[in-house]
């Protein structure tokens, strides 16, 4: 393969934790949830009341301004409860299965005797739709616009993330054929990040993809940094961007003509037992996962759907995250500390040299919760640019964002980047801004503005 | 330590939301986050791992660099004033005397300053910025050691207030906080600012001064120096017991009158080092700046001799005199009022060595041009900046128009 980019800026945080390869299948579970709120941007209209038998791929809900996109029941069984929040804003849907295991029926067929309505109207009803997100803003797609081009990443490169290489191992056909539907549905490419210098990688055998390769530090594996070295989305373009482990849910769509979202989820992070992945599917509990799994129970943990970096702090009472393949226990550190500030700091992890860690720099660390300090202004210049490997100027980004000037926002680049891309920023930021937060009420604002 | 936690954590209350002195809630959470390193942790999106350095780590990371110059300055301060007597006092009674001098001026500056800023954390309710850490010590070091103690106080409380609070506080003033206060004093006490008088403690007074001392600062004599004395590669500064040439090496080491803590080109590298090293301030603006003055210093030298002696003098002189190493390394990287991008730091560093040369050779009336140097491309900072990200646009639009 000859396309090959660099990422030079960046930064890979070693953690303690790391999930061995070993796969375990974990099955009668007692509740499945989704949950809306994984979901920015969405205004839930309940089709499945409490009570209602649904099977796999029944619709629970749709989104009240694109009545096109639903979302479906991973499993079959009865909606037993409907969990509202503040406002009666909606939080879960909980299904106990059945245990029949049955589907609702879609076309199953190979993606290349079908046109690019079937297989939308297939990747719509069965509930896949939410799989795929758009550049800009990192929301779900309209149906009726086309994209550009579609931008898949096969790797995931934050600290403790499933390998995908790993979860794909036994579904590559499906994977295959999720790129084949993926395909019909732009009249642009389809592009495929692949991390470089992997042996056996197998996403390099895929087929009807432009393949590029991406070597150096995370973000490398973040798909708005693949998209921004590759095609850049322009003012006016709309590109879709998937992760890998979900293209094989949507392989799986059309090879089976059910709606199967098997989800293999890697269990991560200092306070866990024995790393390692699990089989089970979308919609877990994650106390399913940790059964025994975390170590003394003495220290306050903290439990993350998703990454370190952009992930969702859960109780071990919920369900994990629509997207995520990872989760994260890491310790919550809610213990001050006698003058830590001004200590030499041999333990610590910072990219600045402000402590004696430098000394130890490929250490694996076990990094707790704490923000070790308080919330300032912007003081510190030019370190959020060490870990933003894309040609915009982030600070300034982030501070047309906090101004609320949209214009700025566009001719900054808003319209290239998603929240995680700013993950390893809100990390080092010395002024411990919650960055992330910022870049999604930029991107909440802008909608509303451009309507 | 576990006893004072508690302590904290039982009076914690009073001053949270509903409690007795839910006023005081903002003091008092400056000083519980100066003792512990708060048990905050990161909200429920986003990072969930955070870097272990903060505002106070970074600040503290300055003062310390900023420590050799301080502890150097007290010994020089005493050094110079028994040169001035004429005798030889030994290290300690040196080093005593500028201690005894030098300290309540820190004292002053601190206390003053902090306070201000306290009135500000209890009007504004937020925790305290831990800018003027820094500040606090920087303007004792760029003030002349026998200054008087109510000048340094309203300087500083003007800083504070003017320089950064009306602009919202730290991370959102213009100018440098430190500087602004210098140049408070020195447009505002020029007497006690400037000639050749202030730069030795005791020598206003004049009491028991050898004859023919001057007390002059390098930079003073380069201004009305011949060519002669150029030429000689050193001036006759003053009658003192080991030095009677000021040359370069001097004002590298440091033993020539100035403000507190300029003086030493050494000391200043050390605190440099660290600041670099640590990864505090930005390189760029240090080696921009030198390149900008050796620049500068080089074409001066060969412009057609005859207009200005002072064109002569070699371009190094100008890098370990007077206030040129100090503001640059400590001062032009204060991050919040330097350029913000990479590309202008170069820019921004690089002007403020050439006009600092500028207005030292160039203008009779200030021997000195660092501190206008700066606060001038302070004011310009945001000017580069702007420059700089309408490149990064146009290149998008550009980007967008050849799709079209």
């Amino acid at each position: 393969m000859s396309n090959v980019i660099k990422i030079k800026r960046g930064l890979d945080i070693k953690l303690v934790g790391v999930p061995e390869k070993e796969l375990k299948e974990i099955t009668s579970l007692k509740s499945y949830g989704i949950k809306p709120t994984d979901f920015p941007g969405i205004t839930p209209k309940v089709v499945s009341k409490v009570d209602t038998e649904v099977k796999a791929g029944t619709t629970l809900f749709f989104d009240k301004y694109n009545p096109d996109v639903v979302f479906t029941s991973p499993v079959s069984g009865k909606v037993t409860a409907i969990n509202r929040g503040e406002r009666r804003r909606i939080l879960e849907f909980v299904i106990e299965p059945d245990g029949k295991n049955e589907s609702e029926v879609f076309k199953k067929d190979k993606p290349e005797n079908l046109n690019r309505e079937e297989i939308k109207e297939s990747i719509l009803k069965s509930g896949c739709w939410p799989f795929i997100r758009q550049r800009p803003f990192n929301i779900i797609p309209k149906p009726e616009i086309t994209p550009r081009d579609i931008f898949i990443t096969s790797f995931n490169s934050a600290p403790l993330t499933a390998d995908l290489n790993f979860i794909v191992k036994n579904d590559f056909s499906a994977f295959q054929t999720g790129v084949d539907a993926l395909t019909k549905l732009t009249d642009g490419k389809v592009y495929l990040g692949i991390k470089a210098g992997e042996i056996s990688n197998q996403f390099s055998n895929t087929a009807n993809a432009e393949k590029y390769e991406f070597s150096g530090p995370h973000p490398a594996g973040n798909v708005s940094i693949q998209i921004n070295k590759i095609k850049p989305v322009n003012k006016g373009e709309v590109v879709w961007t998937l992760n890998a482990a979900d293209v094989i849910i949507i392989g799986k769509l059309f090879e089976t003509g059910t709606y199967n979202p098997m989800r293999i989820i890697a269990l991560a992070g200092s306070e866990v037992k024995h790393p390692q992945y699990y089989k089970t599917l979308l919609g877990t509990k994650l106390s399913d996962l940790t059964n025994e799994q975390i170590k003394n129970k003495d220290i306050k943990k903290r439990f993350i759907s998703g990454n370190v970096l952009s992930g969702e702090k859960i109780s071990e009472n919920d369900y994990i995250g629509f997207y995520d393949t990872t989760v994260s226990i890491i310790p919550e550190g809610d213990n001050p500390e006698f003058f830590g500030w001004a200590k030499p700091g041999f333990g610590k992890f910072s990219l600045s040299r402000a402590f004696f860690s430098w000394l130890t720099p490929n250490k694996e660390r076990v990094l707790d919760a704490n923000l070790h300090g308080g919330e300032r202004p912007f003081i510190v210049t030019g370190e959020l640019d060490k870990v933003f490997p894309m040609d915009i100027f982030p600070l300034q980004l982030i501070k047309s964002v906090l101004i609320k000037d949209l214009d700025l926002m566009e001719e900054l680049g808003i319209y290239e980047v998603a929240e995680e891309d700013f993950a390893l920023c809100e990390v080092i930021n010395t002024s411990k801004i919650e960055i992330q937060k910022i870049i999604r009420e930029g991107f909440d604002f802008a909608i509303k503005e451009l309507g | 330590m576990k006893s004072l936690e508690r302590y904290f954590e039982k009076i914690k209350p009073n001053f949270e939301k509903g409690g007795k002195h839910e006023k005081w809630g903002s003091v008092f959470e400056s000083f519980e986050t100066f003792l512990f390193v708060s048990s905050k942790t990161a909200p429920k999106r986003g990072a969930h791992i955070r870097d272990a350095i903060d505002s106070k780590r970074l600040m503290s990371i300055v003062v310390m660099a900023l420590v050799p110059s301080m502890l150097f300055g007290m010994w020089n301060v005493g050094y110079q004033h028994f040169l001035s007597l004429g005798t030889d006092a030994g290290f300690w009674q040196e080093f005593i005397h500028g201690f005894i001098k030098v300290l309540p001026i820190i004292l002053v500056s601190y206390i003053a300053g902090l306070g201000t800023e306290f009135v500000f954390v209890y009007i504004k309710k937020k925790e305290i910025e831990e800018g003027f850490l820094v500040s606090g010590l920087l303007i004792p070091l760029i003030v002349p050691v026998d200054i008087p103690l109510w000048m340094v106080a309203v300087a500083t409380i003007l800083a504070v207030i003017l320089g950064k609070e009306v602009f919202g506080g730290t991370g959102m003033n213009i100018f440098n906080p430190a500087l602004l206060a210098r140049a408070f004093l020195f447009f505002g006490y020029a007497k006690k600012m400037s000639g050749d008088k202030v730069w030795i403690s005791g020598l206003e007074k004049g009491q028991n001064i050898i004859d023919g001392f001057s007390g002059a600062t390098p930079l003073s004599q380069f201004a009305g120096a011949t060519k002669e004395q150029i030429a000689d590669g050193g001036f006759k500064v003053f009658n003192g017991l080991h030095h009677n040439i000021v040359s370069a090496y001097d004002m590298f080491m440091g033993w020539i009158p100035g403000s507190i803590g300029e003086t030493s080109t050494l000391m200043i590298l050390i605190g440099a080092a660290i600041l670099i090293y640590t990864g505090v301030a930005s390189w760029k603006i240090m080696l921009s700046g030198v390149l900008g003055a050796s620049a500068i210093g080089l074409l001066l030298n060969v412009l057609p001799d005859g207009l200005n002696p002072y064109f002569e003098l070699p371009f190094y002189y100008h890098l370990v005199s007077g206030g040129l190493a100090f503001g640059i390394v400590f001062m032009a990287t204060d991050p919040v009022t330097s350029a913000q991008t990479e590309k202008g730091k170069w820019i921004y560093g690089f002007s403020i060595g050439i006009l600092i040369i500028i207005i030292r050779v160039f203008n009779p009336g200030y021997p000195e041009g660092t501190m206008l140097a700066i606060l001038f491309m302070n004011a310009f900072a945001p000017l580069i900046d702007h420059y700089i990200i309408r490149a990064n646009v146009k290149k998008r639009l550009k980007r967008l128009k050849v799709k079209a």
